[in-house]
C-alpha cells in the first residue's frame, strides 16, 4: 500500500474546480486522492495546516536555469532548489543557455542533470531560431521529440517578421506555443530603464513602451493570421495589455505572463542607479503597473512567470551601463504578491492560484495545477500570517541579483510536496 | 541673510538641495569670490586635506577649475585621469575608489560618462563625493556657477525669465540649471528639436517650445548647450547645417531678444554651431564671466562638503576653518 498522506485543516484554493474551502487533502503515493470536508485516513501522516492556504503547486514558465554554460550563475541543482523554497513544483528553462537549446543534445542534456540534480520537475523550452540568431529556425521538430513543451529564443527578439511568421505557422504543427520576448531593438538600443520622468531626471537613456507594444501587436497579427499559439513574456507596459484583452476579445490564441518585478515595483525603484533593478523589459511606470494589476485581476494576464534570472555580484557591481539586465524570482515571488497584492485586497487567493499554478499549466498544456482527485500530488502550503525579511544569505539561488533584498514581505512558503514527496518542511528545503 | 546649515557629506546634484541649501552655497562663493580678487589668492581653509580629482572622461575647464578652487583653498591634490587608470569597461569602479580611498583622501571630485557613478562611489566611500558631472545626469558645481553668474549680474534669480537651448536630452548642464533655477524661482523654458527635448519634461515644471524666437522672445537670460556633433548620425537631427539654421544664436536672431538679455554657455562652444562667434564675443555674453565664477563656486562646495562653517566673508586675515591636521 502506498504512503498516505493528510494536509488537515488548510484552506484548499483551487481555482480548476472553482475550490475555495477550509477541509482536509488526502494524498496516496504521488497522487491526490481525496479533496474537500473532514477525511479520515487511519495510519496516514497527518500536516496539520491550520492557518494555511493549500495552493497546487505553483508552475513557473519563464526560469534561467543557466545550465548549460553559465554555472557561475545558477545551476540545475541551485535552480531548483530555489523553486522549491519558493513553492514551484514545475519550472520551464528557458532556451538561452550556453550553447542555447537549439538541438536535442542540449534539451537531451538539460533533462539528464535534472534527473541527476534536480529539486523540481524541469520541463525545457527549446529556441525558436538556431544559435538564437533570428536567422533561420530551430529544428523544431526534433525539439519537440526531445521533450520542449514551448518555443522561445527569451532574452533576445525575433526582429524578423517573416521568420516569426513562418516559426509560429511551423510550432502549430507540433502544437507548442511560441513565447515572444517583445521588443523591437531598434526602439531599445542604448536603454537601461524605462523611458519617462525618472529616466529623464536621471539622465539615462530610455526604453520606450513602445519597444515592446509594437513587437506586442505584430506577434498578435502574425499569430492571428497563422491560427497559432502565441505566448506574450513578462507584459510590462500599458500598451501591451491594451493590445492583449483586445486580442483576446476578438478570439486570438494569445496568452500572457507578467512578474512579480513589474508587478510590485516601478521605475521609482532606479532612482538611486541600483543595478538589481535593472532588467529588460525595465520597471515601468505607476500607470502601466496598475494596467496589469488590472489585467491579472481580469485574465487579461494569465500567469504570472518569474523570469528568475540569476547574474553574480560581480557582474551587478559596476557601471550601469555595463551591469547586465535580469534579477532573481523565484524564493520572493509567492510573499511579493502576497504582500503587494493580496494584502491590500488587489487580488484574490483564487485569482493568485489561477495565476500562479493552473493557468501557467495549461499555457504549455500539462496536467498540473490543480488539486483534482487524480491529479499528481503536487501541493505547496503557504502561510498568510508569516512575516519575513529578505536576505542575501538565504537565497538558495546561487546569484543574490533581487530587487527585494531587505524588504519584508507578508506570507510565506511552508510546505511542498512534490508527487506526493515532501521537498520543503518549515520553508526549508529537504536534502535531496 | 540665510540661516541654513550644509548637512551634506557629498554634492552629487541640485535635484537634492534644497533653496536655502543653494542660497548658501551661492553665498559662500561670493565670499570666496572676494579672495580670488585680492593679490593673495590663498586661505588655509582645506590645508592638510586631500583632495582627489578623478577625471574618467576628458575635461579641461572643469578638472582646471576644480584644481586652482582646491589649491586656492591649499589643499593638497591629486589629479588622476582616464588614461592613467587601470579602469577599463566592465571593471568595477568602486573597487578603483577603495583603493584610492584607502590611501586615506578626504574630498573625490569625480566626473564620468556614466549617469550614477558618484551616487553609487558616495554610497560607500566615506570620504566626501563631489560630482563633477556624470553622464546626462548633473553637472551641480556647473549648474550652481550658472546661478551665480546670473544672480551677480541680473541681481535675483526669483522671477528671472531663463531659456535653455539646445540639446536637453543629454545635457547635464540643463538638468542641474533646471533643478537649481525652478528651486529659487526661475521660469525656465527649454528650447530645442523635439529629437532633444524629452517627451514629459514639462512635469518638471517647466516650459517647452520648439520656436527659438519663443525662448528669445522675453528671456532674461539666454543659455545654449554644446551640440555633440554626433547626435546628426543617430538621426536625431538631419545635419548640424539645419539645426545651426534652427537653433544657432547669431546677432540678428538675438536681437528678437530684450536688450539687457545675456547670453550663457558652459563651453565649450561649437563655434558658429550653437552660436555665433559675434555673439559668443559680444557685449551681452557673460560666458567668460562664468568660468571667472567657476573657481569661487567650487571653492564654496570642496570647503562645505568638506565640513567648514558657513562664512558670510573669510576675514581679511583668514583662519583656518578646521584644527589643521597633519
Amino acid at each position: 500500500m502506498p504512503a498516505t498522506l493528510l494536509i488537515k485543516g488548510g484552506r484548499i484554493v483551487d481555482p480548476a474546480n472553482g475550490v475555495d474551502a477550509t477541509g482536509d487533502l488526502l494524498i496516496e503515493g504521488d497522487r491526490i486522492v481525496k479533496v474537500g470536508g473532514t477525511i479520515a485516513a487511519n495510519g496516514a501522516e497527518v500536516v496539520k495546516a491550520d492557518g494555511q492556504i493549500v495552493f497546487p503547486g505553483f508552475v513557473d514558465l519563464h526560469v534561467h536555469l543557466r545550465s548549460p554554460g553559465r554555472e557561475e550563475k545558477e545551476t540545475v541543482a541551485t535552480g531548483t532548489r530555489a523553486a522549491a523554497k519558493g513553492g514551484f513544483t514545475t519550472i520551464c528553462a528557458m532556451a538561452n543557455t550556453d550553447p542555447p537549446a537549439d538541438n536535442r543534445t542540449v534539451v537531451e542534456y538539460l533533462l539528464a542533470e535534472a534527473r541527476r540534480s534536480a529539486a523540481v520537475t524541469v520541463l525545457p523550452i527549446g529556441a525558436v531560431t538556431k544559435g538564437l540568431a533570428g536567422e533561420s529556425l530551430a529544428e523544431i521538430g526534433e525539439l519537440k521529440a526531445a521533450g520542449v513543451v514551448a518555443l522561445s529564443d527569451d532574452g533576445h527578439s525575433i526582429m524578423n517578421a517573416q521568420l516569426m511568421r513562418r516559426a509560429l505557422e511551423y510550432a502549430k504543427m507540433f502544437e507548442l506555443p511560441i513565447i515572444s520576448h517583445a521588443e523591437d531593438t531598434t526602439l531599445s538600443a542604448g536603454g537601461l530603464m524605462h523611458e519617462g520622468l525618472a529616466s529623464i531626471k536621471q539622465g539615462v537613456q530610455g526604453i520606450p513602451s513602445s519597444a515592446e507594444a509594437v513587437m506586442v501587436a505584430r506577434d498578435i497579427l502574425l499569430a492571428e493570421h497563422a491560427g497559432a499559439r502565441l505566448h506574450i513574456a513578462h507584459a510590462s507596459a500599458k500598451e501591451t495589455i491594451d493590445l492583449l484583452r483586445a486580442a483576446k476579445q476578438r478570439g486570438v490564441a494569445v496568452t500572457a505572463e507578467a512578474t512579480p518585478h513589474h508587478l510590485a515595483l516601478t521605475d521609482e525603484a532606479l532612482r538611486q542607479y541600483e543595478s538589481n533593478c535593472k532588467m529588460n523589459p525595465p520597471l515601468r511606470a505607476a500607470a502601466d503597473q496598475a494596467a496589469l494589476h488590472a489585467a491579472l485581476r481580469d485574465g487579461t494576464i494569465d500567469c504570472v512567470a518569474t523570469d528568475h534570472a540569476p547574474h553574480t555580484q560581480a557582474e551587478k557591481e559596476v557601471e550601469m551601463d555595463t551591469a547586465p539586465f535580469g534579477v532573481i524570482g523565484l524564493e520572493t515571488a509567492l510573499g511579493v504578491l502576497m504582500t503587494v497584492l493580496v494584502k491590500p485586497g488587489g487580488l484574490t487567493l483564487t485569482q493568485l492560484a489561477a495565476a500562479m499554478s493552473w493557468r501557467p499549466a495549461q499555457v504549455i498544456r500539462i496536467p498540473r495545477g490543480t488539486l483534482s482527485p487524480g491529479a499528481a500530488a503536487d501541493v505547496t502550503l503557504v502561510d498568510p500570517g508569516k512575516t519575513w525579511t529578505v536576505t542575501v544569505d538565504a537565497f538558495e539561488s546561487k546569484s543574490s541579483n533581487s530587487p527585494f533584498i531587505g524588504r519584508t514581505l507578508h506570507g510565506a512558503v511552508t510546505e511542498v510536496f512534490l508527487g506526493g514527496r515532501r521537498l520543503v518542511h518549515n520553508g526549508e528545503v529537504l536534502a535531496l | 541673510m540665510t540661516t541654513a546649515a550644509w548637512t551634506h557629506k557629498d554634492l552629487l546634484g541640485l535635484e537634492e538641495l534644497s533653496a536655502e541649501e543653494l542660497t548658501l552655497l551661492l553665498e559662500q562663493a561670493r565670499a570666496f569670490k572676494e579672495v580670488s580678487l585680492r593679490p593673495i589668492k590663498k586661505v588655509p581653509a582645506l590645508r592638510g586635506r586631500t583632495v582627489v580629482l578623478f577625471f574618467l572622461e576628458p575635461s579641461t575647464r572643469t578638472r582646471t577649475s576644480f584644481e586652482l578652487a582646491a589649491k586656492r583653498l591649499s589643499a593638497d591634490i591629486l589629479n588622476i585621469q582616464a588614461s592613467s587608470t587601470s579602469l577599463t569597461k566592465g571593471e568595477t569602479i568602486l573597487d578603483t575608489v577603495r583603493n584610492i580611498e584607502a590611501m586615506k583622501v578626504d574630498i573625490l571630485v569625480i566626473r564620468h560618462s556614466v549617469s550614477g557613478i558618484p551616487l553609487k562611489v558616495a554610497k560607500t566611500a566615506a570620504a566626501s563625493v563631489v560630482n563633477a558631472g556624470d553622464g546626462s545626469h548633473e553637472h551641480p558645481t556647473q549648474g550652481l556657477v550658472d546661478l551665480y553668474t546670473m544672480l551677480e549680474k541680473k541681481g535675483t534669480i526669483a522671477g528671472l525669465n531663463v531659456s535653455i537651448v539646445g540639446d536637453i536630452a543629454h545635457s547635464r548642464v540643463a538638468r542641474s540649471n533646471l533643478w537649481g533655477l525652478t528651486k529659487l524661482g526661475a521660469r525656465v523654458t527649454l528650447c530645442g528639436p523635439p529629437t532633444l527635448v524629452p517627451a514629459g519634461i514639462e512635469q518638471l515644471g517647466v516650459k517647452v517650445t520648439y520656436s527659438l524666437k519663443e525662448a528669445i522672445r522675453d528671456a532674461d537670460v539666454l543659455m545654449l548647450l554644446r551640440l555633440q556633433l554626433e547626435r546628426q548620425t543617430q538621426n536625431l537631427l538631419p545635419s548640424i547645417r539645419e539645426y545651426a539654421k534652427l537653433f544657432g544664436v547669431d546677432r540678428e536672431k538675438l536681437a528678437w531678444g530684450k536688450p539687457d538679455l545675456i547670453v550663457m554657455h558652459p563651453g565649450p562652444v561649437n563655434r558658429g554651431v550653437e552660436l555665433a562667434p559675434d555673439v559668443a564675443d559680444g557685449p551681452q555674453s557673460v560666458i567668460y564671466d562664468q568660468v571667472t565664477n567657476g573657481v569661487a563656486v567650487r571653492m564654496a562646495v570642496l570647503y562645505l562638503v568638506s565640513g567648514g562653517r558657513p562664512a558670510k566673508a573669510p576675514a581679511a586675515k583668514p583662519v583656518p576653518a578646521h584644527p589643521v591636521t597633519a
